[in-house]
């Protein structure tokens, strides 16, 4: 079974948010930038496959400059077999998922992993808009995966509740923390390290597709009115604000 | 030109989104000078459909037939009758369904797609909406170059806005599927009530100290019907059970109310409640973070204040 794990860079989850430039671009200095953690979550799951299929592979594809070299290493030192990096810069998620395609169609794959959304923009676009120009079934978030030969068995959630599916594969599937067990993700030890710096980073190039959007500048989130203190004594007036003022109970 | 709003409905009711969604459709046509129609998909009532006249939305075409539908059967059936209608401009709540929906469809329609919008656009020359981002740490305003739109509402972000209209249904029939994803099972999430879907919920963390204190969590939940949730800490030593993670790296909610009881109020734990409308928390540390991100706070012992609550609201019905 071929997989492909789709990862991109984001500033890890500590990061104190800024920007630069009249607020036309996030401050990137002093940020660390780390694999999407929904996309680690994917990347564990391929290669908890690969291990139960044998004779199956695990290639990673990042959209990207140079810059995400690092981070491509990393999942490459976690355990995936060959990396591609299509060299442009990720600009939105349409151009991103067009780029990958792209690759797919010359490339095909059995099973697509992504993670359900990137903690940068929050799109929880690519993994469906990938599907759907692939023209195959997607699942995302997806918190359960299961291979029979050809078969997939996918858990998704829903509105309400969780659904499982069946597709035939190539299926692609978003995943989160469920999908596998959040002490189960598989982190670089010293030999996958050793052996990262010779495993296969392929850079492609792009095939320049459009981009549909473009961030004219960014804001501060709207601040909250000072918090309202309440006396811990004094419930009644709690209960009073929280069905009067605020309208919510 | 026609701005599209897709209405979900679940067992029968059309979902509390989707009126948000429906209000927000509205106050867009408004702006670019379209005409917003709404489409409902499958078995819901003509009466039950009425309900976005509320919110001003003059005009649903519902398609009969399709009792089970998932994201793609609705990706499909909606660009048939998006194309029909002529529609430049396809809005969806910000649920599962719309959020799985809405990325299939803007391929199909050769649209751009944008989730997370908060606001009617700014300009309409280009269109540009803003958006959360960073996990709601930050906000795009986003120039949407492209002919035709989808777009994908904020839960929470845009709000009801009420302008009561007569609702006229057009009925019409779409033979427009997708089979090649089947249903196997659907489990719907019982424990009490669904923490992603809830609008009440009450949440506590290590303040709490330990497993064993938490059934003054659960009455002061049961006293509001609130779904429960908990921090990252406590679902990672076992005092709560996964699912009631929220957070960056647990499930994001946008309910009406959030109960923080014993939360400080990290960053990545602000990322998942940023959408809730109203924030209260219960702390007995006056320089704990999540107070500069609350509407209301109480500096307490929540083993003190937590049963006076629960008293108070029981009192109050």
């Amino acid at each position: 079974m071929k997989i492909l794990v789709c990862i991109s860079s984001v500033p890890d989850t500590t990061t104190k948010i800024s920007f630069t430039n009249n607020s036309t671009e996030f401050d990137k200095s002093g940020v660390q930038f780390v694999i999407n953690p929904n996309d680690e979550f994917g990347l564990t799951k391929a290669l908890q496959l690969k291990e139960a299929n044998p004779g199956s592979t695990v290639s990673v594809i990042h959209v990207g400059s140079d810059t995400s070299d690092p981070i491509i290493r990393k999942a490459l030192a976690i355990g995936a077999d060959d990396a591609i990096r299509i060299n442009t810069e990720a600009v939105d998620a349409l151009q991103v998922a067009n780029e990958i395609s792209i690759y797919v169609k010359a490339n095909p794959f059995d099973l697509i992993l992504t993670g359900k959304e990137s903690i940068d923009h929050n799109g929880a676009i690519v993994p469906h808009a990938l599907a759907e120009i692939l023209g195959i079934p997607s699942v995302s978030p997806c918190i359960g995966l299961e291979i029979d030969g050809s078969e997939a068995k996918l858990t998704g959630i829903v509105d309400g509740g969780k659904e499982e599916f069946s597709a035939s594969l190539p299926v692609v599937a978003g995943g989160q923390k469920g999908i596998v067990e959040e002490k189960d993700l598989r982190i670089p030890n010293m030999r996958g390290i050793m052996q990262a710096r010779s495993k296969p980073l392929n850079i492609v190039t792009a095939s320049g597709s459009a981009s549909s959007q473009r961030i004219a500048n960014f804001d501060a989130p709207t601040p909250k009115a000072a918090c309202k203190m309440v006396d811990a004594n004094n419930m009644e007036e709690l209960v009073n604000l929280l069905q009067n003022e605020a309208k919510v109970i | 030109m026609s701005v599209v709003i897709y209405i979900e409905h679940t067992e029968g009711t059309v979902k509390k989104n989707a009126l948000e969604a429906a209000s927000y459709a509205v106050k867009y046509a408004e702006k670019t000078g379209d005409t917003a129609i709404g489409v409902a998909i499958g078995k819901v009532s003509e009466d039950e459909i009425k309900k976005v006249g509320t919110v001003g939305l003059s005009k649903v075409i519902k398609v009969d037939g399709h009792d089970y539908l998932n994201h793609q059967k609705v990706a499909a059936i909606l660009a048939e009758v998006a194309n029909t209608l002529g529609a430049n401009t396809i809005i969806f709540a910000g649920s599962s369904e719309g959020k799985a929906t809405g990325p299939r469809l803007a391929i199909k329609l050769s649209s751009s797609v944008i989730s997370e919008v908060v606001g009617t656009p700014s300009s309409t020359a280009p269109i540009t909406v803003k958006k959360k981002c960073f996990s709601g740490k930050g906000l795009a305003n986003v120039e949407l170059s492209s002919d035709k739109n989808v777009i994908i509402i904020s839960t929470n972000g845009f709000g009801v806005h009420e302008k009561t209209v007569d609702c006229v249904i057009e009925n019409t029939s779409s033979t427009a599927s997708d089979d090649s994803i089947k249903h196997l099972s659907f489990d719907r999430n019982t424990e009490g009530v669904s923490l992603p879907d809830a609008e009440l919920v009450v949440s506590a963390g290590r303040g709490l100290k330990g497993a064993e204190n938490w059934g003054m969590i659960d009455e002061l939940a049961a006293s509001l019907e609130a779904a429960t949730a908990c921090s990252k800490p406590v679902s990672d030593i076992g005092w709560r059970p996964h699912h009631e993670h929220v957070g960056q790296t647990g499930i994001a909610i946008s309910p009406n109310l959030y109960i923080a009881i014993g939360i400080s109020g990290a960053i990545q734990h602000l990322a998942g409640v940023s959408s809730s409308k109203t924030i209260v928390v219960i702390n007995t540390d006056s320089e704990a973070p999540f107070f500069k991100a609350a509407d209301y706070g109480i500096v307490g012992d929540a083993f003190d204040v937590v049963p006076k609550l629960t008293a108070a609201i029981n009192a109050a019905k």
